[in-house]
């Protein structure tokens, strides 16, 4: 049984057709990469995927469930995280808030128990603490974890939204364009922390424009282009797909 | 461990000066600036707990509510009809001389009722954005007017514009805190007996707000502020969380407006205009968004402003040019736009702002581009 | 039949006020994405300068007067707007969005407690400066100021649909609402069509206040509020930001509250009388806002969080 299964999703916004019967299937434990010039659907397809847009058609499976027009919190408590393309952290809340905030659908504390501050809140706290700081030790955050998010640099902040994400224990983690921005020590460390995830038993789905990332990184790539998914496959194939070669040389010249 | 302790210690300290100063407040208003005074600063602590209530609102959910007043007319209302001769009027077989409930009957019926309309009011709204519940919500304030200013034929509710009167005090325990009571050898006036009552009121509004701060709720509710799309992402059913936080706070509304009819013993629509929401929303505003002991010290200075205006502005102008020009009235309202304008252009984290917003909205964010 | 027509006449002429006002809100919607709450406060300093200038100059003949006092009106009420947008909005573009919203407050309670200071606490009579027949249409009454109006309000506002979608002015307008940044890069003047688009707003504002004082013959400093909060509806109702649906939102609200105040005593069976008219609006307000938040005319917003 697949992780998650697309079936013709399609997508249109005003006369614009952002997908187009995009198909695709993700199997547990691999790290499947997306990749395709911009404006190619993408995001979109990742916002369809993760409950921000509803798809005009097709359907898509997670975990054996069938998901349609699904909001964002309910597809997040059954287990798809994400990262933003351009972050979007608690800016005015601290690293170890932003990582809290993550455990909250694994979480219970109710509004009695919080006035109350029971004995059940008061462990529950504790261990969310306990949980947060140790995913911030495990993505490499450095500065105190008291630092408000906004106070961190743009690699810490990439890092601090993958440990948000993992807090909310995910079995799909969709990461939205990681390395934009990264040096190349920053992209190697985030390499290897893809991997950990990935050894963690935690499946990956990753847009990346880095295609060189994408190839060593992943188990199977798919490729957009124009909202149609033009090729699918392990990394070798697909870099010499004809269809991927026109597609890359044709439209995107950077 | 030691070390702990001693921490332990001086916080404990702390709390006991603090509570000390409070208890004697009251005697020390008295014999300082009269009855009167004291009068106000029971007020002021109500407009506190108003003020407290809407934090939980605008400070820590984000959400702009201009009809809060509306929640403590509810809860004023509540307390009005049941414990007051008034409804012999409407329903003279059912209730020959009124109804006379206890308040602590009432509390929690007007705090529910009042949390029930939030809900009603925000479940429309709260999905869209924010702008709308701030519309909606003002308009909302202004036809609970309406019903109160009009619900007085064919069948006489609420006596319309002349309001309700002859409330009862509230009591506690069989003892009348509307007379001067002998409690182990004190004696004390009926305003110091509603500062304590108020005083438990204010520290239980309070505590329940630090609690749910630092709460996985508070977080929740503040994960919206900062970014909803993001909070939902994260697994926050934001919907439903910016409605609970609605909801308190009308609840907080609602228990305001109970005790501020027991206290007052009349109510009239005219309490409850547009501009006592302003003025709410000012108080925390200007005291610092999301900040408890901010709101507090906003709604102290605001609740005591009229009081200071009345006393200066009207004299002077009377030195000066021998009448009254500006009165202290619409100087006050006045001052409250100023107020709100200039705080969020330089201060918008308040007069004293958290930790966390006072780092936020003074930051980066300010575009330079009018200059 | 007859209160039937007379309903509809009433609720086509506050209608027209109605779209005008909300014609302010929405411009300034599409443009900001922002509410601006100070709106109705400037349409109450529209008709309390027309008064003020028609008392000053009650001597001249009423042809010299009313347009000289509109014109002033006008001038005031934009210079206002301007006002509005560079105290209230353009410092504030890329804050948080309450604080806009915030600001916006504190200057309509300060416009409002100002003309509170300058004309008082009392209602004012707006004089009658022309005679006001009253002519019959199949029993019900409409008179000249009520012609008068509608025919001035849809004027206005196909004047308006021109410059918009007709002029260079309005071709930058329609660019910045559609994507400010977009707009800059091409070499729009944002801060210049923003400023604008907050002046026609309100001189707009400006002339509805004028109407509805000398259709009520009442001017008082606290008008602006339920006028506003009532033109704001309409503008929800044909679908903010879209200027056509503001005009049919004022229309249609009009109509809905004077026929729903003619029958509320009916229909309640006598418990309820005209002087719940203003609920109407707010029920409106709500119902559009469950059943279909993006108006009549408009496009979906709830998903543009």
């Amino acid at each position: 049984m697949n992780l998650l299964e697309l079936s013709r999703i399609g997508k249109r916004f005003g006369g614009l057709n952002a997908l187009t019967d995009v198909s695709l299937h993700i199997e547990r434990g691999e790290i499947y990469g997306l990749i395709g010039p911009n404006g190619a659907g993408k995001t979109t397809l990742f916002n369809v995927i993760t409950g921000l847009y509803q798809p005009d058609s097709g359907e898509f499976h997670f975990n054996g469930k069938s998901y349609r027009g699904a909001k964002p919190h309910v597809l997040a408590g059954d287990g798809i995280a994400r990262t933003f393309q351009n972050i979007r952290l608690f800016a005015n809340l601290t690293a170890l808030e932003n990582v809290m905030i993550g455990r909250h659908v694994r979480t219970r504390a109710g509004v009695m128990g919080s006035i109350m501050n029971s004995q059940a809140t008061r462990l529950e706290e504790k261990a969310c603490r306990d949980k947060a700081s140790e995913l911030l030790n495990m993505v490499g955050l450095k500065k105190p974890h008291q630092t408000l998010a906004k106070n961190l640099s743009y690699g810490e902040q990439r890092r601090l939204e993958i440990a948000r994400a993992l807090a909310t224990e995910p079995l799909l983690l969709a990461l939205d364009e990681p390395a934009a921005g990264m040096n190349a020590t920053e992209t190697e460390n985030l390499k290897a922390l893809i991997n950990a995830i990935r050894d963690s038993g935690i499946t990956v789905l990753l847009i990346e424009h880095d295609v060189k990332l994408i190839m060593g990184l992943c188990d199977r790539v798919a490729v957009l282009d124009y909202g149609r998914k033009i090729a699918e496959g392990v990394p070798d194939e697909v870099r010499n797909d004809p269809a991927v070669i026109s597609a890359y040389l044709g439209v995107d010249g950077e | 461990m030691q070390n702990a302790r001693e921490v332990v210690f001086r916080r404990l300290n702390k709390r006991i000066v603090l509570i000390a100063v409070l208890l004697l407040l009251p005697f020390a208003v008295d014999a300082l600036l009269g009855r009167g005074w004291l009068r106000i600063v029971d007020f002021a602590m109500l407009y506190i707990m108003l003020a407290l209530g809407l934090n939980i609102v605008v400070g820590y959910a984000g959400l702009l509510d201009l009809g809060y007043i509306a929640f403590f007319a509810v809860g004023a209302y509540c307390y009005a009809l049941s414990a007051s001769p008034h409804l012999a009027i409407a329903f003279p077989r059912l209730f020959p001389d009124g109804v006379h409930l206890s308040i602590f009957i009432v509390l929690p019926v007007s705090a529910l009722l009042a949390g029930g309309m939030g809900v009603l009011l925000g479940a429309p709204t709260l999905k869209l954005r924010g702008d709308y519940l701030a519309i909606v919500t003002l308009g909302f304030g202004e036809i609970i007017r309406i019903f109160m200013n009009n619900l007085n034929a064919p069948l006489n509710l609420t006596n319309g514009p002349q309001g309700i009167s002859r409330i009862d005090p509230i009591s506690i325990a069989g003892i009348s805190l509307n007379a001067t009571q002998r409690i182990f050898g004190f004696t004390l006036p009926s305003v110091h007996l509603y500062f304590y009552l108020f005083l438990f009121f204010a520290g239980l509004v309070v505590f329940v707000s630090q609690r749910l701060e630092r709460s996985r709720i508070g977080r929740a509710w503040m994960a919206i502020r900062e970014d909803e799309i993001a909070a939902s992402a994260m697994g926050i059913n934001t919907r439903n969380l910016k409605l609970l936080a609605f909801a308190m706070g009308a609840a907080f509304g609602g228990i305001s407006g109970t005790l501020f009819a027991g206290f007052q013993g009349f109510v009239s629509p005219e309490s409850f205009s547009l501009m006592e929401s302003v003025m709410v929303l000012c108080m925390v505003v200007l005291g610092g968004m999301g900040h408890i002991y901010g709101v507090i010290l906003g709604g102290l200075l605001l609740a005591l402003l009229p009081e200071l205006l009345r006393h200066s502005v009207v004299p002077v102008q009377q030195a000066l040019f021998g009448k009254t020009i500006i009165d202290p009235e619409s100087l006050r309202m006045l001052l409250f736009g100023f107020a709100l304008i200039l705080v969020m252009l330089y201060r918008p984290a308040g007069l004293w702002p958290s930790r966390v917003r006072r780092r936020e909205l003074s930051s980066d964010e300010r575009p330079n581009e009018s200059a | 039949m007859e209160i039937f027509l007379q309903q509809i006449i009433n609720g086509l002429v506050q209608g027209s006020v109605y779209a005008l006002v909300a014609l302010g809100y929405t411009m300034v919607y599409g443009i900001l994405g922002l509410i601006n709450f100070a709106h109705g406060e400037v349409v109450m300093m529209g008709a309390m300068v027309a008064l003020s200038a028609l008392s000053v100059m009650a001597g001249l003949p009423p042809l010299v007067s009313l347009p000289l006092s509109l014109f002033l009106a006008i001038s005031v009420c934009m210079a206002l707007g301007y006002g509005i947008e560079r105290i209230a909005y353009r410092p504030l573009r890329h804050a948080p969005r309450l604080a806009p919203l915030i600001t916006a407050i504190g200057v309509s309670i300060v416009l409002q407690n100002l003309a509170m200071l300058i004309w008082g606490r009392d209602y004012h009579s707006f004089p009658q400066l022309f005679a006001n027949h009253a002519h019959r249409i199949g029993g019900a009454i409409i008179n000249d100021i009520q012609i008068v109006i509608v025919v001035a309000a849809f004027l206005m506002m196909a004047g308006l649909m021109l410059v918009v979608h007709r002029t260079r002015l309005g071709r930058a307008m329609r660019a910045v609402a559609e994507n400010q940044h977009a707009a800059q890069l091409m070499g729009v003047d944002v801060n210049r069509v923003v400023s604008i688009t907050f002046m026609i707003g309100s001189a707009l504002a400006a002339v509805a206040g004028v109407m509805v004082s000398a259709n009520y013959g009442l001017a008082h400093y606290y008008m602006g509020f339920l006028l506003g909060l009532k033109a704001f509806t309409a503008a929800v109702l044909g679908g903010i930001g879209n200027l056509r649906g503001a005009m049919l939102g004022g229309l249609l609200l009009g109509l809905i509250e004077s026929l729903g105040a003619g029958y509320i005593g009916d229909i309640t069976g006598g418990f309820m009388g005209s002087q719940y008219q203003d609920v109407f609006a707010f029920l409106v307000l709500i119902a559009v806002l469950i059943f279909r938040p993006s108006g009549l005319l408009g496009e979906r917003l709830a998903e543009r969080a």
